[in-house]
């Protein structure tokens, strides 16, 4: 068996990412009496204590109600409150706050798509496009949809390295193309797909396009005008923010023409029993008191990125994932699934005589909590003719030694099983 | 290692391995499917009561984790050539055993080999594992002979309540 300490990562870090480690209360638990390693951050993020602190504070000495009080105090909360919303749109590299809608994370963002622009857009006999790699959040809501009013689906297909087939989407694009909806990281899988090219081609076709972001906004520097997407979800919850929360990009244009989704208070111009008339975006799409708090703790999540930097996370993360990839790819048995050009720091990886599952449980016996699964992409465990995998996924507070634990815990777990 | 140890005993190694009574049965009286959508585990149980009402056969087909596996594979072992009504004692205690809501003696023998899953109890998100091939048996059990089509057992059914309280 290889020794795990050949790779010199001694020139590797520039930044202290030991130090930003002790920012992550978290991190520092134990479990069955071993250190913690988090390697489950495709599922969700951990807290620094800047968000956690931040909270507090807004909790105990601002909390309000917003965007509908008449006394200064609300009106404080509400100004730190849209502030954020600010803070959003130039980390997304929107053109205006107004293209910005808070909602209760990505999931619902694609849900209020369908559910509005869809329903008003798509009809009978149009066609949507998808990717092999998408989360269930981006297809059962389309799913839902095509069935409701007689639209197609259709499916960019994944070679082998589990890339995306763009010569394949060339040919699925129609002059009846409503809308092509792509993740930018696969969660299963971690490949990073060329969102861009398939935009500007989406939109040479007249067809609008939603790009899935919940995976890629905690790690990579995100842009949506470059990318040229009409519409951009992510979840706070997967950005070291909290749960509860996600983030709605729509391109003015589009978002103007979206009629509403929810509705109720505070999202409304002019209400009578006979006729209403709605807000103008985005508030037009906040229907009800919002996540108040959680969105201050996204301000905090996103001032804290950017004090770390988002190109030094990238570039932290691509380490951890060349290094866990190379020690994992040697252990016997081990066969990595998904081994795109371009990949976010995700392994997600199938044993010869143990089952995900298992793995999982010697891995939580290490106190390397990783996830095992299907990743609710089922039609992507299909694609590799696999029910489940298991996943590891890194942040840029992970250190090379879990790295090291978890190629150790998989050796163990082969050991074990092959008996 | 020392909760590892506790939950994968080497027989559950060996039955992971050479699961027994892992097959279909063509002439089962009773059979139902076992689904967990969760982490995609799947069973299929046969049963052959005879006429006095005792497991005559039983077998096992699907696929799944080791504790899956070999939960199954003890389990038809263990019931073979007991009575409906003893087979759905042991369904009863099994499961009471795995979930922690009972806690056996010690000295209690009457689980015998079964009581090697207690230390599934230890790690709450494996219990379904274990428990899948158990709510499937009872599945198969109250289907009426005459062929009449029960649902599958899955995470959600009435009869997995106690399984799914515990994740």
């Amino acid at each position: 068996m290889a020794k795990v300490n050949e790779i010199d990562t001694r020139t590797w870090p520039q930044v202290d990412f030991a130090k930003i480690r002790d920012q992550f209360p978290v991190l520092a638990s134990t479990v069955r009496g071993k250190p913690l390693a988090y390697l489950d951050n495709a599922a969700t993020t951990q807290k620094p204590w800047a968000v956690i602190d931040r909270m507090r504070e807004f909790d105990s000495r601002e909390y309000a109600t917003v965007r509908r009080g008449a006394y200064r105090f609300a009106e404080q909360a509400t100004e730190e409150f849209e502030k954020v919303r600010g803070k959003v749109a130039l980390f997304l590299g929107a053109g205006s706050a107004k293209e910005i809608v808070f909602t209760s994370g990505a999931t619902m963002g694609v849900n209020l798509v369908a559910g509005s622009w869809g329903r008003k857009f798509i009809g009978q006999g149009d066609e949507i496009i998808l990717s092999n790699l998408e989360h269930h959040a981006n297809i059962l809501p389309w799913q839902m949809l095509a069935q409701e009013k007689g639209a197609v689906i259709k499916v960019i297909p994944v070679n082998d390295a589990g890339e995306l087939d763009m010569e394949e989407f060339d040919r699925l694009l129609t002059d009846r193309t409503r809308l092509v909806a792509v993740t930018h990281v696969a969660n299963s899988i971690g490949t990073i797909n060329p969102v861009r090219t398939i935009c500007a081609k989406a939109r040479a076709a007249g067809a609008v396009t939603l790009v899935d972001g919940a995976q890629a906004a905690p790690h990579m520097k995100i842009d949506v005008r470059q990318i040229g997407c009409d519409f951009y979800v992510l979840s706070a919850h997967k950005m070291y923010a909290p749960s509860g929360l996600g983030v709605l990009y729509g391109r003015k244009e589009v978002l103007e023409q979206t009629p509403p989704f929810l509705t109720g208070g505070d999202m409304i111009e002019r209400v009578t029993f006979e006729k209403s008339t709605f807000a103008p975006p985005p508030h037009r799409f906040e229907a009800g008191t919002p996540a108040t708090t959680q969105v201050i703790g996204l301000g905090a999540a996103i001032d804290y990125l950017d004090s770390v930097g988002m190109e030094h996370i990238e570039r932290q993360e691509k380490k951890l994932l060349d290094y866990a990839t190379e020690l994992v790819s040697r252990i016997e048995s081990v066969d990595i699934v998904g081994n795109a050009r371009d990949k976010a720091a995700i392994i997600s990886f199938t044993l010869a005589d143990a089952h995900p599952h298992d793995v999982a449980t010697i891995l939580d016996s290490e106190g390397i909590a990783v996830r095992a699964g299907h990743h609710c992409a089922q039609p992507t465990m299909d694609r590799f003719c696999v029910p489940a995998t298991t996943r590891a996924s890194f942040s840029f507070y992970n250190t090379f030694e879990e790295v090291e634990r978890l190629a150790e815990g998989i050796k163990q777990a082969t050991e074990l099983f092959r008996g | 290692m020392s909760d590892i140890n506790e939950l994968y005993k080497r027989s559950i190694f060996d039955h992971n391995r050479n699961p027994r009574n892992f097959h279909a049965m063509e002439n089962a009286s009773h059979s139902c499917d076992g689904y967990n959508p969760l982490c995609g585990d799947k069973v299929h149980i046969y049963v052959r009561l005879d006429g006095s009402d005792t497991v005559e056969d039983v077998s096992f087909t699907g696929s799944g984790c080791a504790i899956f596996k070999a939960s199954a594979s003890f389990m038809t072992s263990a019931i073979k050539g007991m009575t409906q009504v003893q087979a759905r004692e042991t369904v009863s205690k099994f499961l009471d055993m795995v979930t922690g809501s009972s806690d056996p003696e010690p000295e209690d023998k009457s689980m015998g080999k079964l009581s090697i899953f207690q230390g599934v109890r230890e790690f709450p998100s494996r219990v379904k594992c274990a428990t899948l091939a158990w709510h499937a048996l009872t599945c198969a059990l109250d289907k009426s002979t005459d062929g009449e089509k029960a649902s599958s057992a899955t995470p959600d059914s009435e009869a997995r309540k106690d399984v799914v309280s515990t994740e």
